[in-house]
Parts: structure tokens; sequence; C-alpha cells
């Protein structure tokens, strides 16, 4: 029984992992959709986005939902600006330009904010909002805790989901962003302006990565500049595991690395922590290489 | 023998400047580190050179190259240490070891990763690379010799200038040659299009797993000879930033350009030192500001590399 | 006899679309078939199947007796089945030279060891691909281009430098897809001419799509009619002109 309720707990702490890679993931499925780009540097939105929050916090001492929202803004302008500056101007060019470009601006702002003027290139600690709370409850027997972080980011992601969700499919921005991905010049044809529609992708998928990097911070308190990489490819991976392009797919993606990472780093051995995300992948490329939701597609 | 005779340009030219070099090392008008700096530019070169065949030939993109450089480097120190062998003759044995392992590597790994698409390479690859950082990082579990996070040292020193000169000169010419042949073509063929190229039988998967694989023993063989150049290893060393710095030479050589790629790295590598000497050290971390840009404004402006007569997109 | 290429019931779906729905056919040795059809037939994408760039989802394939249904790509072209593209798929940074030699070079190997110490061998074969080349350079008229890199040739020439990379293979069998697409008149008659004698010189069974009348009408000995994605009507070309279906399937197209 004792380890039934240790792996529920693992479980429990996979999930609360997982919902932030879901919210870094569905950026990087969104933006592949519509430009068949991997941003190579949007998981360093989701490190801006704790910085933000912290900065937020500490200096003006802004109330959390009111962090939410702000450094949502700010993320999606920082995404905004990415697109515009970078990628826009090489939207003809051959794949590979805008992947180095991609590399390119991550360096940049990772080591950019590392300068002491602008950020630092320490650890520093995240202000935790409030007190953390464990809360024990017994399920058929079984034994099991949960914090209140936990709840918080179960409740924030299942709202922004509800949110993306409704903006996809509920209105005319969404469907032009669902036209795009599937057929960019055809959406065209039809009066939908691409630039728009590629900017304000951009701008949603960076705001998910922002309440990623809050909710991030808030659970794991020390953050660092570097912090979007490892994150950033593990949420790529899930995306690729879920089917790169297919929304639902980032989120079932991201709650699996998520929980892996964590059953992994629990039973064996943390050492073997990042591994964990080259064997999914592996697994996905030999298997099944669409991913979970994706469709079998031919060549030529 | 012919192959030599055909390439007698290149090894004039490369005697030549051995002789220069050393002429300047004796006489003592150069200091050991410059010294150290000038041996380091040719291992650079040649494991730039590994990721020119993979890339720039065949347009697959790694980002995991250093790995690879790590791999070769680790490998002939471990064996020099531990089989105790310090002399200067058993170089060629330990540095062929580093390169059949990084390539050897390279083929388990490329089987299952070749088959990515340009973009989801890249994340593959880089991937691996981290992977294989956080090995090196845990190294010590394997063997306390490795030295994990700690670094691996008490290399022996068996790298000169002469040992890197030949071997690099001398598997500069074997790429040149392997370039030149049916591989070589056929590399180029898939880069163009992979699909036609399965059309007039070029067994596309073999043909790429074998420039990965030749690659990456490139880096191996490049990344022993760093390791018995500064007896030192670190994991960092072999980070994705390194890979970065390969990559970059390769781009700014012109990709799918031998002697680009030399030129390249000549350049890389004195920037790079030169910014060392010249910036005070609390603006050196600026490099790694104003290198990503560079990067950037390469892609947009001459993204085919700076000797490459190509311009724009194409 | 066996013929040379036998489809049966041959099917493709793409989603809900039935691209290709049990189609069987069967090619002699030394024949020239027609495949004709308004746009979307499928015509292209029973190309794609034969060659394997295409998984079919039922059916079989057979070349000279062997069945090649799940062969890779690759193998069919040293089996002897070529192709050109309906779209071009030339190496465009390559030469024309280069095209073609490279071609040549999947049926002629050498070991890696072999190019790097520059062997007898090595030399042997690189000579004789070059040879090769050059004949197939002055056949298909494209004499004084060799050093030309083939993305900057005019389009005529690009379509026969893709014909000339495809008989490099030394193939038994050619599909050719719409090579008459983007041609004035003047270009079609010299295709015809330059279709019959490679036909002849190379001794080739050829399998040709084809939207162009004039063309299909005077290259085939047999034409296979396709329309969403099965057959139709197959017979010879004066068959064919004179048939209600294929009339109606072409809804205003005046017959030929």
């Amino acid at each position: 029984m004792e380890h039934a309720s240790y792996i529920i707990s693992q479980v429990i702490n996979g999930l609360q992992l997982g919902a932030v890679y879901a919210l870094i993931a569905l950026g990087y499925t969104m933006v592949y959709g519509i430009l068949r780009l991997i941003n190579f540097a949007h998981g360093d939105i989701f490190m801006l986005g704790a910085f933000f929050a912290y900065f937020l916090i500490s200096r003006f001492g802004m109330p959390i939902y009111l962090v939410f929202f702000a450094t949502m803004a700010m993320c999606a302008l920082a995404g905004y600006l990415m697109e515009k500056l970078a990628y826009k101007p090489l939207r003809n060019a051959p794949k590979i330009s805008l992947l180095i470009t991609a590399v390119g601006v991550s360096l940049f702002l990772e080591y950019f904010c590392s300068l002491k003027a602008v950020f630092t290139p320490d650890y520093i600690g995240f202000p935790r909002p409030f007190e953390v709370k464990t809360y024990d409850l017994s399920l058929g027997g079984i034994d099991f805790s949960f914090t209140n972080v936990q709840i918080l980011i179960f409740a924030v992601t299942s709202f922004t989901l509800a949110l993306l969700y409704l903006i996809i499919y509920r209105t005319k921005q969404g469907t032009a962003m669902r036209a795009v991905s599937h057929d960019q010049e055809t959406a065209a044809l039809m009066g939908i302006n691409i630039d728009h529609t590629v900017s304000l992708t951009f701008m949603v998928g960076a705001a998910l990565a922002g309440v990623g990097g809050i909710l991030y911070g808030i659970a794991y308190p020390q953050i660092n500049v570097f912090m979007g990489i490892m994150p950033g490819i593990k949420s790529f991976i899930a995306a690729v595991l879920g089917g790169i392009g297919i929304i639902h797919g980032a989120v079932v993606g991201g709650l699996i690395v998520g929980v892996s990472e964590v059953i992994v780093s629990a039973f064996l051995s943390s050492t073997y922590r990042d591994g964990v995300i080259f064997v999914i992948l592996l697994i996905v490329l030999l298997v099944k290489p669409s991913g979970l939701f994706g469709k079998r597609i031919d060549k030529v | 023998m012919r192959f030599l005779l055909e390439s007698r340009k290149l090894i004039l030219l490369a005697a030549g400047i051995y002789v220069v070099l050393k002429l300047l090392f004796n006489l003592g008008i150069v200091s050991e580190y410059i010294q150290q700096i000038t041996i380091y530019v040719f291992i650079v070169v040649l494991a730039a050179t590994g990721l020119n065949v993979i890339y720039g030939y065949t347009g697959q993109f790694s980002l995991g190259h250093a790995a690879f450089y790590g791999i070769g480097a680790y490998t002939s120190a471990y064996l020099v240490k531990t089989l105790g062998l310090d002399s200067v003759f058993a170089l060629p044995a330990t540095l062929l070891a580093g390169g059949i392992m990084a390539g050897l590597v390279a083929c388990v790994i490329g089987i299952p990763i070749l088959r990515l698409r340009d973009d989801f390479l890249g994340i593959a690859t880089l991937g691996f690379g981290i992977l294989v950082r956080v090995f090196f990082d845990n190294s010590d579990r394997i063997s306390e010799t490795l030295g994990g996070s700690r670094g691996f040292t008490g290399i022996a020193k068996l790298t000169s200038l002469e040992t890197t000169f030949v071997v690099t000169v001398f598997l500069l010419i074997v790429t040149r040659n392997i370039i030149s042949s049916r591989y070589g073509l056929f590399w180029r063929c898939i880069k163009d299009d992979e699909t036609a190229s399965a059309s007039i039988g070029i067994d596309t998967t073999r043909m790429k797993l074998m420039a990965f694989s030749y690659g990456c023993f490139l880096a191996g063989v490049a990344g022993a000879l760093y390791a018995h150049l500064y007896t030192f290893l670190h994991p960092s060393n072999f980070d994705f930033l390194k890979s970065i710095d390969f990559l970059i030479i390769v781009i700014l050589g012109g990709m799918g350009n031998i002697a680009g790629t030399i030129w390249a790295g000549l350049i890389w590598v004195g920037f790079i030192e030169g910014l060392r000497i010249v910036l005070p050290s609390n603006i050196l971390d600026l490099r790694w500001v104003f290198i990503p840009l560079l990067l950037i404004g390469l892609m947009m402006w001459r993204p085919y590399g700076l000797m490459s007569r190509k311009k724009g997109h194409g | 006899m066996t013929a040379m290429l036998e489809v049966e019931r041959l099917e493709k779906r793409f989603g809900g679309v039935r691209a290709v729905d049990g189609l069987s056919f069967h090619v002699d040795k030394g024949e020239a078939l027609g495949i004709i059809g308004p746009n979307g037939a499928g015509k292209t994408t029973v190309f794609n199947l034969i060659t394997r760039f295409y998984t079919p989802d039922s059916g079989r394939i057979r070349f000279m007796g062997r069945t090649i249904t799940h062969f890779p790509p690759y193998r069919l072209a040293r089996l002897g089945i070529a192709r050109t593209f309906q779209n071009l798929r030339l190496f465009k940074d390559l030469t024309v030279l280069e095209n073609i030699t490279s071609a040549h070079l999947t049926g002629h190997s050498y070991s890696p060891l072999s190019g790097i110490f520059r062997t007898r061998k090595h030399l042997r074969i690189e000579r004789e691909a070059r040879e090769n080349a050059m004949m197939l350079v002055d056949f298909l008229g494209l004499g004084g281009k060799e050093q030309t890199p083939a993305g900057s040739l005019p389009y005529g020439e690009q379509r026969r430098l893709e014909m000339a990379r495809a008989l490099a293979i030394r193939p038994k069998l050619l599909l050719i897809d719409e090579p008459g697409a983007g041609m004035n008149p003047r270009e079609i008659k010299d295709l015809l001419t330059t279709l019959r004698e490679v036909k002849e010189r190379f001794d080739l069974t050829i399998v040709m799509i084809e939207h162009q009348m004039g063309l299909v009408m005077n290259v085939s000995d047999r034409i296979l009619v396709m329309d969403f994605g099965e057959k139709i009507m197959e017979g010879t070309p004066s068959e064919v002109r004179k048939d209600r279906r294929v009339i109606e399937a072409y809804l205003g197209e005046e017959p030929v």
C-alpha cells in the first residue's frame, strides 16, 4: 500500500511537471503547424516568463493574478518581436537558415539575459506568492498527498487550455490559424491575412510559454537564464510524441513526458533524468514518427 | 602513390606552412600559448571538415557534432592512460581508436535518426549531444579515470605540430578524394534531391549513414588530438556551444567547400582568441551575445557562407 | 511469355479518396503504353506506386516476373526501372555531366578505399561513366553544356537532361511523366522524334503519361485510359479515339 501511494504521489508530481511541458509544447506545435518551423528560441520565452514574473512580484509587489496577465502580455510581445525581426525576413529562405537563425535567437536571448546589466547569470530564488500547504487524501485505502502548488498548476493549466480551445475553435482568428496551418496558399486566396495570423500564433504560443514559466517558478523556485534549454527540448519532443502540429497531441505528449521523467527519476536514478527524453524520442522515431495522434503521410 | 600525386599542390603548400611555423616556434618568436592555439586551429579545421561532409555536402543538419569530438577525445585519452601508452608512436593507434569509436556511435545513432528531416534531425542530434554531455558528467561512475564533472586530468601530451599536420593533411586529402569519388557525388545528389537520388538507384539510407559516420570519425580523430594537446578534458568542452562553433566555421567557409573550411577555421579561432586578448574579462561575456547576432546576420545576408559564390536565397 | 510489367488490382487511398482503385494492366517487352485521363485520374499516383514512392494499400506489381510491390525505390532503378518526373527533379546544383554520371555510377561500383587511393578500377569506372554521359549528352542534344549547372538550363534542355539521366541507368523499362508539358508544337515534334529514337536505340519498353494527344497517339502501341483511379478503357490509339466513354470522360475535349 505504501508503494502504491508513493507511485501515485510521483505520478502527481509528474503531471505537475507535465502540465508545464504541455504549455510549452503547445507553442512549439502551433508555430510548427503554421510555419513548419521549430522555434528553437521558444524555450527561452518560457525563461523570460519566469523572469518577468520574478521582477513583477519582487520589485513591484504585483498580486499573483495580475502577474499572470502581465507576463502573458509581455511574453506575447516578445514572441511578436521575435517573429517580426528574426523570422519574417527569412520567410522564403531555406528551412535550415530559419533553424540556424532560431538557434541564434535562442543563444542571444540566453547570453544577453545572463549579462549582469540585464538579469544575472546566477540562479535566483523565485518568490513564492503563498505558503506551500500539503493536503492528505485517502482514496480506496491508498493514501497520497498533494500540494496547493499542484492545485494551482492544474487549475491554471486547465483554465489556459480551455481559453486556448475557445480561441482556436470558436473565434475567427482561431479558424484562420487552423486554415493557415492546413494550407497557406489557399488560406491567403480566401482573404486571410497570413502575416497577422502568423503573428497571432506566435503571440499565443509565447503567452502559453510565459504561463509555464510562472508555474515552473512557483513549483521549482530556482530560476536561471539557461532554464529554458532542457525544458525546451523536452517539450519539443513531447510535441513530436503527440504528433507535431496537433494541439491535443502537445498536451498529452507533455503530460506523458513529465510523468515518465519523474517516474524514472524516482525509481531508477536522477542521473538518467535527461536521458529519458532521448529514449522517448528514439522510440517515437522508430515506432511511429508521426506521433500518437498523427497520420501517416507518404512522401512525394 | 597515385592519390598523393593528385594532391601534390596541397602537400607542397602544407609542407611550406609547416616549415614556416616550425621556424617561428623554434626561434621562440611565438609564445607557448600561441603555439598551442596554432595547433588547435588545425584540430578544429579537421573536426569542422567532418561536419562539412555531414552537412555541407550531404545536407544533414547536425547540432551534436561536439559530442563525437568528445567521444574521440575521451576514448583516446582513456586508452592511453589505462594502457600506459605514453609514447608518440602509440598516437596513430589511439587516434584511430578515438575516430572509430566516434564513427561507430554515429553509425548506431544514425540508423534511427537519419531518416529525420532537417529541422527534426537538428533537434535529435542536439538531444544526443546533451545526452553525451550528461554521460561525460557522470563518467566517473564508470571509471574514476574519466573524471566525471571534475574532468579528466593527466593525459599524456602526445600531440605536436608534426603529428597534427601529418594527420590533418592526410585526412584532408582522404576527404577530398572521397568527395570527388562516386560517394561524394551521391552525397551531393542526396543534398540536392533525395527523392530523385533514390529514383536513379542511390541507396540514400546507406549513403547518409556513411557520410554521417565518416564525418563523426573525423571529429573523433580531432578530439583525440585535442585531448593529447591540452592534456585535460572537461565535459563542458564538448557542449552545444562547441557544436555551434563547428557549425559557424562550416557556414562561414561555404558549405561543401573544403578549402573554405580551412580559411574559416583559421579566421574563427583567430577571432575568438583575438577577442580574448583584446577584451577585458568582464566584457568577454559579450562574446556569446555577439556571436549569435553574427550567426543571424549571416543567415540573412550570406546564407551560403562568406567564401561561397552564391548570394541570397537561391 | 511474361509481360515486362504487370500491375494487379492496385489500390491506394489518401484519407477518404481512392486515388487508385483496383487498377490492373500489363506492359509487354518492347511496347509503348500511353496512359491518359483527366487531371486527378490517378496517373502520376500509379507511377509513384510502381516506383515505390508510395506504398500500395493492396495489389501486386511484378517486373519481369518478379514481385516488386515492397521493394525500396533505389532497388528498382538497379533492376532496370527508370522514371522522369512531372515537375522535373534534376540535381539543380550539379552540372549536366554530374547529373548523368551519378545515375551511371549507381550501377557501377567501386569501394570507398578504391576511391580514396585512386585505384585503376576507380579510374576506369569514372572514365566509363564520363564517356557514357558524353554519349548521352550528344544523343540528347545537350552538347557544349556539360559543365553547366542543371538549374540554369532552359526548360526544354532540363527535360532532355532528365531523360538522359534516366537513360544512364540502362533501364529496361522507362516511365515518362508528361514529357510534353509546357512545350510548344515544334518542341513536341522534336520530342516525338527523340522518344522514337530513344526507344529504338536503347531497346526500351515505355510507359508514358501524357495529356498532349498528338504525342500519345503517335508514340503509343496501346493506350490505357484512367478516370477516378480506375481503368475505363484500354486499346489501340484508334480504338481509344473512338470510344464513347473516353470522349465522355474528357467532356468537351476535342477527340484527336
